[in-house]
């Protein structure tokens, strides 16, 4: 199997991830979608560490997977939140920062 | 180019033919008190204008107080100068530093000396007296208090003008006096007309006071001072371009405060004020400032022929016009301004002709100040006892009822004819004999001023007479509300009751006609008047006229006498209608003092306004356009970026995805060119 192929594979994923974020209102499939693009990056780290002989790809993917668990924590909490003074888990719902 | 040449210079060196006396630096004890000569009245204005309201039962005879001591400390200074050889009796008096910076020293300061003392004594004496009339003139005005307060004022910066030391202390008390004037002309502001006749006498000063700052900046520029004593002493070093612009600055101002032509329109305007404020302000003292300035400023004026022949023609010019103007006038206070105008004309003219006129003018002014300022006052009288109407073809035969106004009026009248031995025979007289004196052996001179000044003799006296008789002789052409029953007179129009002033009006009346029978020959006796004035304007020489004195003096009274008796005949022996007939074309055009203010409006009013209003549309359209039109644009800009601004976090996602796919893209098509 080519190293190539993986990194189609993570652009495919990226691209799906980016279309979920961009389609999709409801908070939780959005951040699903942003979830999927971060691993999408992560597989292309480590695939180009893979091809070039270099571990700083793989290190980065470590340090994407921390953020992400962070992001994730905090991300869920605000959605929690949100939900409770809203009744809505729908992006579109919170606008209020527009002028 | 800056000279600073020493102060001590020696009188022979300041004047070609005179000997003028230089001002000395110790200042004898009892002129230690001129101070007080300014401090006095400005207290006054201060302790009204602050006390308010609070001082309106006392502020009038404050106001008098205050006058009344400056006029003895006035007084007091002048006996001991009288007490001085003539050659003491010039005293500078250095008060205080005023503006000390780098090579910039200018100080404040009195110049006592005998043309300051006369200034004194007659703003004070004449100023003291018309504030006393003043009090029951304005006894029923609501802001008499007020009104005694500029007049206070006024009387500070006219002591200011004529005692400053330098040009610039001079300045203080000339846009002293003109705030004063503008004050009191507007005093009864609430009325439209009288409120434009202030601002209009407010610009047309302005215009002179150009002039004095021109004046100024020239003398500064070239001498580096603007102390009389150092200018002075400069002055022979100084080109003659320079004096002779610096000269017509100088008389450009004369001409905005004394109302000489071409700066004359504002006076007959200016009686909208209060008949005191005529008197004092408008007859008196303030308008014969430029006399002042023109006299004070002789050795600039000596250095430059060409200015001093362009005062004479001032003089000339103004004395003519104020006369015709005064012959057409049915207005009592617009006729007697128009003398003033004419009067001043005569000592703008006299202080042209060089040392042979300065004493003369001065001394002009002085019997002017007291019959001008007693004939203000009788006007003011008539006016009190007619319900402030000022128009004298309703008047007539007033003579019956105030016989202390009439016989007061009198003695003014005759005195501006020049009756010997009334007071204005012995100036104005003097005035016309030095006119006919040829100014360096040019006869021409001698004859057109000469003529001019004697014509103008005669003219006086005609509308002088016409004046008086219309308002004294005559039948009366006022309704004396008795129906129609002696059938004399009008039955229509508002109901008189002609009536003498108060005791506080007609005094002051009285002793101002004193002054105007005997002041003039007391002062002429033995040339009293011209030697005390000699450590300032110098000794002239005497010069013989082009015609012998002795028929010159006959021709003015022979003119004068033709022009009483051709007004005799006209507005005493026979009915003057009570309707202003139209009259001829010379008539129509005094009436409305010759076309000054047309022509004024059209030349520099309308001009002006439209150059105003144009900038004013190219500030709004052009630059306020070009200001608002890119505000606008941002603006528009802002609310078309806003639209992107619609809290939908997919869209912002939508838009950072679009952008980074771009900026990808970019980068693609770079780095494959590069490498290709």
């Amino acid at each position: 199997m080519e190293l190539t192929h993986y990194v189609v594979l993570a652009a495919i994923l990226f691209s799906i991830g980016a279309a979920t974020v961009l389609l999709r209102r409801n908070a939780i499939i959005v951040f699903m979608g942003v979830e999927l693009m971060l691993n999408a990056t992560n597989l292309a780290f480590v695939t180009f560490a893979r091809m070039h002989g270099d571990v700083t790809g793989q290190v980065l993917a470590f340090f994407v997977m921390v953020v992400a668990a962070a992001e994730v924590v905090v991300g869920l909490a605000i959605i929690v939140s949100i939900f409770r003074t809203r009744r809505s888990a729908s992006v579109d719902d919170v606008n209020l920062l527009k002028s | 180019m800056t000279m600073l040449l020493p102060a001590v210079v020696t009188a022979t060196g300041l004047h070609a033919a005179t000997d003028v006396v230089p001002a000395s630096e110790v200042v004898p004890g009892p002129f230690l008190a001129a101070p007080f000569l300014v401090l006095l009245p400005l207290l006054g204005a201060a302790v009204l204008l602050l006390a308010g309201r609070r001082s309106d039962r006392w502020g009038a005879w404050f106001g008098v107080a205050t006058s009344a001591a400056a006029f003895v400390v006035g007084a007091v200074v002048f006996v001991a100068m009288l007490g001085l050889p003539a050659d003491e009796r010039v005293v500078d008096y250095r008060l205080f530093d005023w503006i000390v910076s780098g090579g910039l020293d200018l100080a404040v300061g009195l110049r006592v000396d005998p043309l300051s003392m006369t200034f004194v004594l007659l703003v004070t004496f004449v100023g003291t007296l018309i504030h006393v009339y003043a009090v029951a003139y304005m006894a029923h005005d609501r802001d008499r208090r007020r009104f005694f307060a500029y007049l206070n004022l006024f009387v500070a910066a006219m002591l200011i003008l004529v005692l400053a030391d330098s040009y610039l202390l001079l300045f203080v008390g000339w846009e002293g006096v003109g705030l004063a004037s503008y004050l009191l002309i507007g005093f009864w502001n609430h009325n439209r007309a009288y409120a434009v006749a202030a601002k209009k006498a407010f610009v047309m000063n302005r215009v002179g006071d150009i002039g004095l700052i021109v004046a100024l900046m020239l003398l500064f520029a070239t001498f580096g001072a603007l102390d009389f004593t150092t200018v002075f002493a400069a002055v022979p070093e100084a080109s003659t371009a320079l004096l002779t612009a610096t000269g017509l600055a100088l008389l450009v101002a004369a001409c905005g405060k004394s109302a000489q032509f071409p700066l004359q329109a504002w006076l007959g305007d200016a009686m909208a004020g209060p008949t005191p404020v005529s008197a004092l302000i408008h007859a008196a003292t303030m308008v014969t400032a430029g006399v002042y300035l023109v006299v004070r400023s002789a050795p600039i004026f000596e250095g430059a022929p060409t200015a001093q022949l362009v005062v004479v023609i001032v003089g000339a010019v103004t004395l003519l016009f104020g006369a015709i103007v005064g012959c057409a006038k049915d207005d009592i206070k617009k006729a007697l301004a128009a003398s003033t105008m004419s009067q001043i004309g005569y000592m703008i003219l006299a202080a042209g002709l060089g040392p042979i006129g300065y004493a003369f003018a001065i001394f002009h002014l002085v019997t002017h100040g007291f019959f001008k300022a007693g004939m203000f006052l009788g006007a003011g009288s008539v006016m009190h006892g007619m319900d402030d109407g000022v128009d004298m073809r309703r008047f007539g035969g007033l003579a019956r009822y105030m016989k202390v106004t009439w016989i007061t009026f009198m003695a003014g009248w005759l005195a501006i004819l020049g009756i010997p031995p009334f007071s204005g025979f012995w100036s104005k007289d003097k005035i016309i004999e030095a006119a006919f004196v040829p100014v360096d052996g040019q006869a021409w001179r001698a004859w057109v001023f000469g003529g001019v000044a004697l014509l103008g003799a005669g003219i006086t006296a005609f509308y002088m007479s016409r004046l008086f008789f219309m308002t004294f002789s005559g039948r009366r052409r006022w309704n004396d509300g008795s129906g129609s029953a002696d059938g004399l007179g009008p039955q229509d129009g508002p109901v008189q009751h002609p009536h003498e002033s108060p005791r506080l009006m007609t005094w002051p009346m009285i002793v101002l006609a004193v002054g105007s029978v005997a002041l003039g020959g007391i002062l002429a006796a033995g040339s009293r008047f011209v030697t005390w004035l000699e450590p300032v304007t110098g000794h002239a020489e005497h010069h013989e006229p082009v015609l012998p004195v002795w028929s010159l003096i006959a021709l003015t009274l022979l003119l004068v006498l033709a022009g009483a008796a051709l007004a005799w005949r006209q507005y005493a022996m026979s009915s003057v209608p009570v309707r202003a007939p139209r009259g001829s074309v010379l008539t129509r055009a005094a009436r409305r003092d010759l076309y000054q203010d047309d022509v004024n409006e059209a030349v520099f009013m309308r001009p002006g306004q439209y150059l105003t209003r144009s900038l004013v549309y190219a500030d709004k359209e052009m630059v306020d356009g070009g200001w608002m039109g890119l505000a606008g644009l941002v603006g528009r800009v802002g609310e078309w970026l806003r639209g992107w601004q619609n809290g939908y976090v997919r869209s912002y996602g939508a838009t950072m995805l679009g952008g980074l796919v771009v900026v990808v893209a970019v980068v693609l098509a770079l780095t494959t060119g590069t490498a290709s």
